[in-house]
């Protein structure tokens, strides 16, 4: 055994510098060059950073796209979903409770037009995206509140979709912080 | 729905396509051929001659064995103060705090075992020090001890009688010089251009659209992402691993993730090919794992995308299928499909949470890490599978009464003795951490623990089983992933689940080391008519049977008790 353990200490200290110092430094640096030079990407409005673009925010607001449920309050110094079990009758309560507040906010939507992103909790709990229909069925709320055609929000939903991965892998997704901030837009 | 199975059907094919030639290149690099990253050679002799190695003196497996684990209980020493001083270390800009020593215990062994359980969360349980100079280090290191390890296996099985496995520093060194290391600058470097932060800024505090304050952690993240996924380590930089925005941004990571965690485990079964120059065994070993493969896979994608019975009843529409625990931009059905990809592999990385998963893909989950052997862990699943062909070869032995040959070389009593054991460890390791489990959450429930047992489980009834099953078959399995409801970050869990981690890893690295060595050893026996094939389809249908007699005989019930009931119970 202990022939070995001076080459294991200098093995180690070797691979710390290469793994742990050299490795990561490096990816940093190439980094620099990436959008959001590697500290993530961030949108702004009037110059004031009003969030990440990668990272979903808690709309709840009658005014907005509202986004999915969060196990987190949207609070990105953390990040978990529920991890309730499909068979769990107090969070079968909880799914009933936010399709209830969903029908409350928005009248005149039917309950099998709620998909089911709107009404579960995210696995990040800051899931960013919603399906083109989650945010479709949020249009008429909109409209009423805004003043706004609903003909007008449909084109928006539209505009901000994202296509599947070069239009072939993956789903359609909309992100609903630029989604939000191209409604605001709308005179 | 068509572009999600695209997606995933893409992504395997283009696994298999990029595998294939890097198994050859595998293989080349460690017969010291020409390759083209043969500009790391100085770096290599500068490696040695710090250390003060001569990477061409032979070692035969007790040697090996003895420089393997040596240099990991150092690893284990390191790692396990790194996490108890952390807070007062450099390079925490947000301040968080030294773990508790039995946290610490459970976190050190996690990683260098290439477990990569986590009983903490990223944002608030490491600081940039400890994900760098541990955690990071620990997953190219371990993933480099597995391949090594198959290398030696690969060496007995090469020669017809030798003692010499090939030097452990030399195959350690390269595994991460010529394979990890390139292949991560590459994948790192992707993930920050898609998003992923890789600056050391600390975390940065927003004003939101709607006027709430809140907080976005970051950190030099990317290349501990690449070297999670292509090592098959599996641990993330944040809580929610690759189910989180900036750990995984979109659906071109979320393929590059899920390729990336197969490509070193699959090139590895070509490496054996081109290695031992069997390539017919090495296409048919793949073949089976394949099958294995499909026969979770499909069960899990079909399960997901049809949602929860229980909340169609309340009348709302599951368009894409089950949601709850998973994000927008990657949809049950690649969710489905990683989820099976990180079990069978060992990496334990999620990219939606299996807590929230249909009973179904909880019972395939759980049998890709049961099996472990579906391609498997870096180097450690063909360790595994190994197992299962000495089994095999015993059996297939005693059925057409001859004395079991596998390539040559005499499988005796001692031989099956090592592989019986290393297969019944894992059952008594598994279901009796889970008998404990239930037995103080059911009998002591309030015991004056820091956890009582009574607040351990998210979820009741049979789900609940399930997450205490979950937890030490992804232990045992060192895969890594979680039923994260489970309240794990206590005493309890974090020492009973080590010991698990522990066991499950160096006993199935020391048994067929310890196999190969002894076989290789003996004399060689040239083939005849009556030899057994090991690389005919018949041979590969009969390890696949193995399998499943060993995992449905051993873990039939306690899957009943779980998943099983709980399917039943929704239906």
């Amino acid at each position: 055994m202990k022939k070995y353990i001076l080459p294991s200490l200098k093995i180690t200290v070797a691979f710390l510098i290469l793994c742990s110092v050299l490795y990561p430094l490096f990816i940093a640096l190439v980094a620099r060059l990436a959008p959001g030079q590697g500290r993530g990407e961030t949108l702004s409005v009037n110059g004031k950073v009003v969030g990440y673009a990668n990272i979903g925010q808690k709309f709840d607001q009658d005014k907005y796209f509202w986004s999915r449920p969060s196990a987190v309050a949207f609070n990105a110094a953390g990040s978990a979903g529920s991890n309730k079990g499909p068979s769990n009758p107090d969070y079968l309560k909880d799914v009933q409770a936010h399709i209830d507040t969903f029908l409350v906010h928005n009248p005149g939507v039917r309950k099998e037009e709620i998909p089911a992103e709107l009404v579960t909790y995210s696995g990040s709990g800051l899931d960013p995206d919603l399906s083109p229909a989650g945010a479709r069925v949020q249009v008429k709320r909109i409209a009423v509140v805004r003043g706004i055609p609903e003909a007008t929000l449909y084109d928006l939903v539209n505009t901000q979709t994202e296509k599947p991965l070069l239009g072939l892998f993956g789903p359609a997704k909309v992100n609903v912080l630029k989604l939000n901030l191209a409604l605001d837009r709308i005179k | 729905m068509f572009t999600e199975l695209t997606g995933v059907v893409v992504s395997f094919l283009l696994v298999v396509i990029l595998a294939f030639p890097l198994g050859r290149y595998i293989a080349r690099v460690f017969k010291g051929e020409r390759t083209i990253t043969d500009f790391m050679n100085p770096l290599e002799r500068l490696i040695f001659r710090f250390c003060g190695i001569d990477p061409h003196r032979k070692m035969n497996w007790k040697e090996f064995l003895k420089a393997m684990l040596t240099v990991n209980l150092l690893w284990f020493v390191y790692a396990f103060f790194a996490f108890l001083f952390q807070a007062h270390l450099p390079l925490n800009p947000d301040g968080n705090p030294n773990m508790t020593p039995d946290l610490s215990f459970n976190t050190a062994i996690s990683f260098l075992v290439n477990c990569n359980l986590q009983d903490y969360s990223g944002e608030t349980g490491v600081t940039y020090l400890t994900q760098l100079f541990v955690i990071t280090f620990l997953q190219f290191v371990s993933a480099a001890t597995g391949i090594a390890c198959l290398i030696a296996v690969f060496n007995g099985l090469k020669e017809k009688t030798t003692n010499n496995l090939g030097n452990f520093w030399e195959l350690f060194t390269k595994s991460i010089t010529r394979i990890l290391l390139p292949l991560c600058i590459v994948m790192a470097t992707l993930l920050a251009f898609n998003g992923t932060p890789a600056s050391y800024d600390a975390k940065d505090t927003i004003t939101t659209v709607q006027g709430d304050t809140v907080q976005v952690s970051r950190g030099p993240a990317a290349g501990m992402i690449a070297i999670k996924h292509l090592g098959t380590n599996g641990g993330g930089w944040f809580g929610a691993n690759s189910a989180h925005p900036l750990e995984n941004p979109n659906y071109f990571t979320n393929m590059l993730e899920v390729i990336a965690q197969m490509l070193i485990p699959i090139a590895m079964i070509f490496a054996l090919g081109f290695y031992i120059n069997r390539k017919k065994f090495a296409y048919v070993i793949f073949g089976i794992m394949t099958v294995g493969m499909l026969c979770l896979v499909i069960p899990t994608i079909l399960a997901e995308i049809h949602g929860n019975p229980l909340i169609a009843k309340m009348g709302i529409a599951q368009p894409t299928g089950a949601m709850e625990g998973k994000e927008v931009r990657f949809g049950p059905a690649a969710s489905g499909y990683w989820s099976i990809v990180t079990t069978i592999i060992s990496t334990g990385s999620v990219n939606a949470m299996h807590d929230s998963f249909m009973p179904v893909s909880g019972l395939m989950q759980m049998l890709g890490m049961l099996v472990n052997a579906f391609y498997g862990g870096c180097g450690v699943g063909i360790l595994n599978y190994y197992i299962y062909i000495i089994i095999a070869v015993f059996i297939s032995g005693l059925m057409v009464g001859r004395t079991p040959e596998f390539m040559g070389h005499k499988v005796e009593a001692r031989e099956v003795k090592i592989a019986a054991l290393v297969t019944l460890l894992s059952a008594f390791i598994i279901k009796g951490g889970t008998a404990l489990a239930a037995y103080y959450f059911v009998h002591h429930a309030n015991a004056d623990w820091a956890v009582k047992p009574s607040a351990w489980l998210n979820n009741p009834g049979y789900h609940g089983f399930s997450e205490m099953l979950y937890q030490y078959t992804s232990s045992n399995a060192n895969n890594g992933s979680g039923y994260e409801g489970l309240a794990d970050n206590n005493p309890f869990w974090n020492i009973t689940a080590g010991f698990a981690m522990i066991l499950g890893r160096y006993l199935p690295i020391i048994g067929p080391l310890a196999i190969a060595g002894l076989l290789a050893n003996k004399k060689y026996i040239p083939e005849s008519a009556g030899t057994l094939k090991v690389d005919s389809l018949t041979f590969g249908v009969m390890t696949f049977a193995v399998i499943i007699i060993i995992t449905a005989l051993s873990y039939f019930p306690p899957l009943v008790l779980g998943p099983i009931a709980e399917y039943f119970s929704i239906h």
